[in-house]
């Protein structure tokens, strides 16, 4: 039964509806939320071998960015519109920051220590790049111009010039993807992306030349893992394993020898993915990638009920940014792309990457709770 | 912020957004259909593929090695043995920086360079994740030193490994052997799989001849291992089945006393048991210490061994080949009767000398002024060198050569040692074989006193003596009298025993002549009666190793001692009814008769009136 609240919104009549309205959550959103934080908890209780510390901390850290994404569902959209261009600028700054004085991790510069936590200020770029360049378009009347295209272009280059140079590569192609994202749906022509396509692809050469060793060691290895067993390609090989003898129903739950006897590495973080297939198989892929459809689904419902321009363009931006996030982890884990350290969205052990996550869901909730209701 | 709003188009806009949501959305799903047919083709298509090398990957199969059979003497007393020790054990896989901690170690615990060369060597043939070790035999000090710094040394660690040992170790050197580790040659000719969990093979002795029943069968555990290669459980175990035990027939009280007669001397001795072949006692000095091959001796040490001029690893009652002299008598003797070219009271006259008819040069007699009118017996117990001139002369090379090669001589005992040598037994065909030169009349003269081409192994010699005292039943030498493993016992079996033609008055008369040797009033050997309650048959010999020169005295006090004569002496007791057969040979010792003599006479009297000598002492630290 559907009742019309306050003139705005729909909720269903509930106890739990009441509460979940008065947070700003959109039900199915966070119901498909819920369900893949569960089977984190499930695959990380195995791919860690059972350690529960291991279990609180992920606990703590999908509860924080939970709170985060709430605060934010509660945030008007307008005040997202209205500080896109501060909120860029100060992530700019923040990465020339990191450049100068940030912190050497893992052989990248991608940290700033703020004393009590440390930041990572390339994640907070991944939202506030498409928020510009959300801001910027919706100026304008759509499609946008090729004077607009340019200087879009420059907003969307600045950013990933500057964190790729942290060296952080997936990050920095997740930003572009992300602004490049809002071009597409701000009506971008056909015959633009084409062209652009067909001058990225006439670039390979120069990008390849301008590529670390690492980096083309990767590509390489994705295209050839046999040919360094014990070295580059061992992650590949160890991963396809796992995945490969999960066969149809998978070892079952806690039955996966590959990670638990430590012959895949990163098996709570990057390659979680492929404990989940060992285990569940399959099927149990299937559930998966059905779950990540139905969240998409939902955003692109919530994108295409939005009521201006920039909401529309963010929210679809954000989307499909976590779709890139799902293809790029899975498609390295499977082994049709190379190497690159993106976790697989919602499931793997880490924080930064669920904060910067559970945010977009935030604005997206924020973008469609906020709506004003049009009678039809 | 203030901006100008364009003038828009909602509803256009809102078109435009719909059909790119529409265009992503099936994007995705095109996307999404990809991930799912590379995941079919992974877990369906590659299914077996993978299933199985998710097994390689974490099922290791591990070697148990067995462990190596005992090797006993005949009371049972332990030659050989295995006994827990320490070592320092490294998993290469497991250490970062393997250099730098091979660095540390060796500083710490003051290994060698040449250890760890032999370590990096053995590492390049070991499987992954194996334990390989570097030092064998740590002592507490050094257990204790490395125990404390233990946590900083990942990879390392001391291990308990059965390491053998001989107990009598200079006293079985010789006969026992040794083993040490296995190298690069041998691993290439043995069974890999049997061999996987061994770092040992026998060298030497009974321990390379028995060595596939000394080692015992490998076994195998299925380990389910991570990717650091730790084990973390047991699958399925095929247990080792252990190497068998081996009883010798070799007498350790006896091997000692041998020994000890030997002291200082450079020469070897073998004793005999008569009537089954058993080997009592087989001694080569100087002999070494065995121990320090099996946990790697030192280069310097090896070194020392190997140019020592006494040449201790030289196995001389194996490989030992040494004219006879005048030990060969006997044996002349008999076939001078048997062919029927002398009878045992036929009298030669002996001035002296020797020469053959046309010929200046004088075959002298040890005796210048001769031994005057002797029969064979006093041919043999004063050992007339004239009478076997004659004798071999008449006789002829070929029949000599005929008649000595049914007591074995030129031909090896086949006992069970690797490296056994043939000595030489001459005739006009191998003359004309391997020198491609006419027989000389001269070289059978020499024959006939045991010089010449004619060559002695110490173990010849003795096997010879037993088929003399055997009355010419051949006696076939062997040192182990039994194996025994969990299921079976095998006993030596004397293979088809020969019996040589021979008449027995004749053996008799020979023994008499030998008996006389020792008891006869004029015996080149009769300080050796001297307390014996039993009669011995015997005869003494002195090999030249430098010739001297017609009408020259041989000066023993003025002579190298290299050059001096070898000191021979081959015997049996009790002569009436023989138990054992003995072979001395003292390298450059001078009289038979004088020094290789008492040294018999101690073996015969050990065995025929035993007095415990080693019984519960160590003789070997």
């Amino acid at each position: 039964m559907i009742t019309k609240i306050k003139g705005e919104q729909f909720y269903p009549s509930s106890v739990i509806g009441t509460v979940l309205r008065k947070l700003h959550i959109d039900t199915p959103l966070f119901i498909g939320l819920i369900l893949a934080c569960a089977l984190s908890f499930l695959i990380l209780y195995s791919a860690s071998g059972q350690n529960t510390t291991v279990l609180i901390r992920q606990a703590t850290r999908i509860g924080v960015a939970f709170v985060l994404m709430i605060v934010l569902a509660h945030i008007n959209p307008r005040q997202f519109y209205r500080h896109s261009a501060l909120l860029y600028v100060f992530g700019i700054l923040l990465l020339i920051a990191v450049l100068v004085v940030g912190l050497v991790g893992k052989g990248a510069q991608r940290w700033l220590d703020l004393g009590f936590f440390r930041f990572q200020p390339s994640e907070m770029i991944k939202i506030t790049t498409p928020m510009m360049i959300a801001w910027f378009l919706s100026g304008y009347s759509l499609p946008p111009k090729p004077k607009q295209l340019i200087l879009a272009g420059l907003m969307i280059t600045i950013p990933t010039v500057l964190i790729a140079k942290q060296p952080d590569l997936g990050t920095s192609l997740l930003v572009a993807s992300s602004g490049a994202t809002v071009l597409f749906f701000a009506g971008l022509s056909r015959r633009f992306m084409m062209a652009t396509c067909a001058v990225l692809a006439s670039l390979t050469p120069v990008l390849w030349h301008f590529m670390k060793d690492y980096q083309k060691g990767r590509v390489l290895t994705l295209l050839n893992p046999e040919a360094d067993p014990m070295g580059r390609g061992y992650h590949i090989i160890q991963s396809k394993i796992a995945i490969g003898s999960g066969g149809v129903h998978g070892k079952g739950w806690l039955g996966s020898t590959q990670s638990k006897l430590d012959f895949l590495p990163e098996s709570s973080t990057d390659f979680i993915f492929a404990v989940f297939a060992e285990e569940f198989g399959l099927l149990g892929c299937l559930a998966l990638l059905i779950l990540y459809l139905l969240i998409i689904s939902r955003c692109l419902y919530i994108a295409v009920q939005a009521q201006d321009t920039y909401n529309r363009l963010l929210a679809g931006s954000l989307t499909f940014t976590f779709f890139v996030y799902v293809f790029v982890n899975i498609g390295m884990v499977i082994g049709i792309l190379p190497v690159v350290g993106i976790p697989l969205p919602l499931i793997s052990y880490g924080g930064t990457s669920m904060v910067t996550l559970l945010a977009g869901f935030g604005i997206l909730m924020s973008i469609h709770t906020h709506r004003k209701f049009l009678p039809s | 912020m203030v901006r100008i709003y364009a003038i828009k188009d909602p509803l256009a806009e809102n078109r435009i957004f719909l059909s790119r949501v529409v265009a992503i959305f099936i994007f995705i799903l095109f996307v999404m259909i990809g991930l799912v047919a590379r995941l079919i083709y992974l877990q369906i298509t590659g299914y077996e593929h993978y299933s199985t090398m998710a097994k390689s990957n974490r099922i290791k199969s591990l070697p148990l090695s067995p462990t190596r059979g005992i090797i006993y003497d005949r009371e049972g007393r332990v030659l050989a043995e295995n006994i827990p020790s320490y070592s320092l054990e490294l998993v290469p896989e497991q250490i970062k920086d393997l250099d730098n901690t091979l660095l540390r170690l060796q500083a710490l615990l003051n290994i060698s360079d040449e250890k760890i060369a032999q370590f990096l060597k053995q590492k390049k043939r070991e499987k992954h994740f194996s334990s390989i070790p570097l030092l064998l035999r740590l002592t507490d000090e050094e257990v204790a030193k490395f125990s404390v710094v233990r946590p900083y040394f990942p990879g390392v660690d001391v291990h308990a490994r059965l390491l053998r040992h001989y107990h009598y170790g200079l006293l079985t050197a010789h006969v026992v052997g040794y083993v040490g580790r296995i190298n690069e040659k041998e691993l290439k000719s043995l069974p890999v799989a049997q061999y996987r969990g061994t770092h040992h093979i026998g060298k030497m002795g009974i321990e390379k001849t028995y060595e596939s029943q000394l080692h015992g069968q490998t076994g195998y555990a299925e380990i389910e291992t991570n990717a650091q290669g730790r084990a973390i459980k047991t699958i399925a175990s095929d247990d080792p089945i252990p190497g068998a035990d081996i009883y010798l027939t070799l007498d350790i009280d006896l091997q000692k006393t041998v020994y000890d007669a030997l002291e200082g001397q450079t020469g070897a001795a073998v004793a005999i048991e008569i009537k089954t072949g058993d080997v009592l006692a087989f001694i080569s000095r100087p002999g070494f210490d065995p121990n320090p091959f099996v946990y790697g001796i030192s280069q310097k040490a090896y070194n020392v061994l190997q140019q020592s001029a006494d040449q201790p690893l030289f196995n001389r009652a194996l490989r030992g080949q040494y004219p006879p002299g005048s030990t060969i008598k006997p044996f002349l003797g008999l076939a001078g009767m048997e062919y029927n070219v002398t009878e045992f009271k036929h009298k030669l006259f002996c001035p002296g000398f020797y020469q053959l008819p046309k010929f200046k040069h004088k075959y002298r007699d040890w005796k210048k002024r001769g031994h005057g009118l002797v029969d064979l017996n006093d041919a043999i117990t004063q050992s007339c060198d004239v009478y076997f001139y004659n004798l071999a002369k008449t006789l002829g090379i070929d029949k000599i050569h005929d008649f000595l090669q049914q007591f074995g001589f030129g031909q090896k005992t086949g006992i069970d040692l690797v490296g056994e040598k043939a000595g030489l037994l001459p005739s006009k065909a191998w003359k004309r074989k391997n020198r491609n030169l006419p027989w000389y009349p001269g070289e059978t003269l020499i024959t006939g006193i045991g010089q010449g081409f004619i060559q002695v192994t110490p173990l010849q010699l003795a096997r010879a003596t037993a088929t003399l005292a055997n009355k010419g039943k051949v006696v076939s030498p062997h040192l182990v009298a039994r194996i025994v493993n969990s299921n079976y016992t095998s006993t030596h079996s004397s293979t088809a025993e020969t019996q040589i033609n021979l008449k027995k008055r004749n053996v008799e008369d020979i023994i008499s002549a030998m008996v006389n040797v020792i008891h006869g009033a004029r015996g080149t050997a009769r300080t050796l009666r001297e307390g014996v309650d039993y009669q011995i048959a015997g005869k003494t010999g002195t090999a030249q190793v430098f010739t001297v020169k017609q009408e020259e005295k041989y000066e023993e006090e003025g002579l190298d001692k290299k050059l001096k004569d070898h000191a021979l002496f081959m015997a049996f007791a009790p002569a009436s009814e023989p138990q054992i057969a003995v072979a001395v040979i003292v390298e450059n010792g001078g009289h038979g008769g004088s020094v290789a003599a008492p040294i018999a006479g101690k073996i015969m009297q050990q065995y025929l009136s035993p007095v415990s000598i080693v019984m519960g002492e160590t003789v070997d630290h």
